[in-house]
């Protein structure tokens, strides 16, 4: 399906029942050369909007935020040797986890495309 | 523009027209980074030369025939000692004997001591020289202070000696660290260049009067070796190199002995004991502090403050005061103060990050070889 994006910089796309998690373009410009993932265990559960992770650049860490409610089936783990490639791909190759979605009704909630780039430069001014 | 309430430097036009993302940093509008990114520029430091923008900090110039008896009133540092030329880091220290500030006193072959102070403690270190200089004048002393105008920037890393030496009718060969200079750079009349810096390279600090701080900035920058660097690599640099950040490593809940200073206190200043907090000092140094500042490296995830430090028993024995990955090294460095108890190198701590908990070794540092230019 079409990404969805929370109004925290994280990404979802579903596909049979499963939705592929990552940050936004936006996000990943803010943070810089990404350099440590911290990421969930699988089988983690987790409700919308909680803490799975971070993201850590020489500079800042940056929480993760879990865009619904579901349980983590998979993670990247291209990502443990090659972090920047949530700088290079983020919305391909640098995809985060993939997890369940328990509540399909939540999906709604989140922003269009369309919709977050305008959020976007709403913040920006 | 800047924010409201921030100030600009000279070079603010310059940062925004190379890309710099500017940040607000103590009362200041300043770049963090530039287009090419954190990571580059850090190692483009080590291995050619950056330029810094560091007109924020607060540079005085101490005048009059007590300004040595002044400043030692101040500071733990022998100014006495320092030759014409020479400069060295002091501590400013209060009664308690924790650290108000450190500063980098030169004692210029001129007529005057020159003094920097951090940014974030330029309006409290104003408040203590002008107190004691009225207080030292009204008992018959002679000194007056004068804030400079100047401004500053930084050239760090291994090619700003080929750089620089284009543009000084001195010899840099002979300018050895932390002496320094009042000369004329890239035809720019009324600079000082000071041999230090905040990055563990070679470098210097050029002191340029405010309005030719740009073409100065431009000169330098048109050279190919030299890239405009900001905060975030200045960071990472100088935590490599060990070198305390006041207001984390430091600040006034702190002492120099805590804080692994102890070189700073002049061996005369020690015997008189006559700087602030001197008995509470001199007795840590006696008695060993109950708390030490050390280096810590780890993998996995990076250790930022305020992280806490545990011990065997996994109770905590310690904070993390500063932290990052090392660009250099591909792994984590930190300081943080632990129980001394815990702070030999080789000492294998916990660190948590996210409320789980990982190894990190206490280590020596500096973390990467600095490479100053000593004298032979």
């Amino acid at each position: 399906s079409a990404r969805k994006f929370t109004d925290k910089h994280e990404w979802i796309s579903v596909e049979n029942g499963i939705g592929t998690v990552g940050i936004s373009n936006f996000a990943q410009e803010a943070l810089g050369d990404v350099v440590y993932c911290s990421l969930p265990e699988i089988g983690t559960k987790l409700n919308k909007d909680d803490e799975f992770g971070a993201l850590e650049s020489v500079k800042a860490a940056s929480e993760l935020y879990s865009p619904l409610t579901g349980e983590v089936t998979d993670i990247n783990a291209a990502l443990a040797d090659n972090p920047g490639l949530v700088n290079k791909s983020c919305y391909q190759d640098g995809w985060l986890i993939k997890m369940t979605v328990e509540k399909p009704a939540e999906l709604d909630e989140l922003m269009s495309e369309d919709a977050y780039e305008k959020y976007i430069k709403s913040i920006e001014d | 523009s800047a924010p409201e309430g921030l100030k600009q430097t000279p070079l603010d036009a310059l940062h925004r027209a190379r890309g710099g993302r500017m940040v607000p940093f103590a009362g200041w509008s300043l770049p963090v980074q530039y287009g090419r990114g954190h990571l580059e520029s850090h190692l483009h430091t080590r291995r050619h030369c950056s330029l810094f923008d560091v007109s924020h900090m607060l540079q005085t110039r101490v005048y009059g025939r007590d300004r040595v008896r002044f400043l030692e009133s101040l500071v733990v540092g022998d100014i006495a000692e320092l030759r014409p030329g020479q400069g060295t880091l002091t501590l400013l220290t209060n009664e308690r004997g924790d650290i108000v500030d450190d500063l980098i006193v030169t004692n210029t072959a001129e007529d005057h001591l020159y003094v920097v102070s951090n940014a974030g403690c330029a309006d409290k270190d104003r408040a203590v020289m002008e107190g004691r200089a009225a207080e030292l004048r009204a008992a018959g002393g002679d000194v007056h202070l004068e804030v400079s105008g100047q401004r500053a920037a930084g050239v760090q890393g291994p090619s700003m000696a080929q750089v620089l030496q284009a543009g000084l009718p001195d010899d840099l060969t002979k300018l050895t660290f932390m002496t320094s200079t009042a000369t004329t750079v890239f035809g720019v009349p009324g600079c000082r260049v000071t041999r230090c810096g905040y990055t563990g390279e070679d470098g210097v600090e050029i002191s340029v009067p405010a309005g030719r701080a740009v073409e100065l900035a431009e000169r330098l920058l048109g050279c190919p070796e030299v890239w405009p660097a900001g905060l975030a690599a200045r960071d990472s640099l100088r935590l490599e190199a060990g070198l305390c950040l006041y207001g984390n490593d430091i600040d006034e809940s702190t002492t120099p002995v805590e804080a692994g200073l102890l070189w700073t206190l002049g061996k005369r200043r020690r015997t008189a004991m006559d700087f602030p907090g001197a008995a509470i000092i001199m007795e840590q140094v006696k008695e060993k502090p109950k708390r030490k500042r050390v280096g810590l490296t780890s993998v996995g995830p990076p250790l930022r403050p305020p992280a806490a430090i545990l011990g065997p028993e996994g109770t905590p024995v310690g904070t993390v005061t500063s932290g990052c990955p090392s660009p250099s090294l591909g792994k984590n460095i930190a300081m943080g103060y632990v129980q001394a108890a815990h702070s030999r190198p080789g000492t294998t701590l916990t660190v948590e990050v996210r409320k789980k908990q990982h190894p990190a070794l206490v280590t020596k540092m500096p973390f990467v070889p600095t490479h100053y230019y000593m004298a032979k």
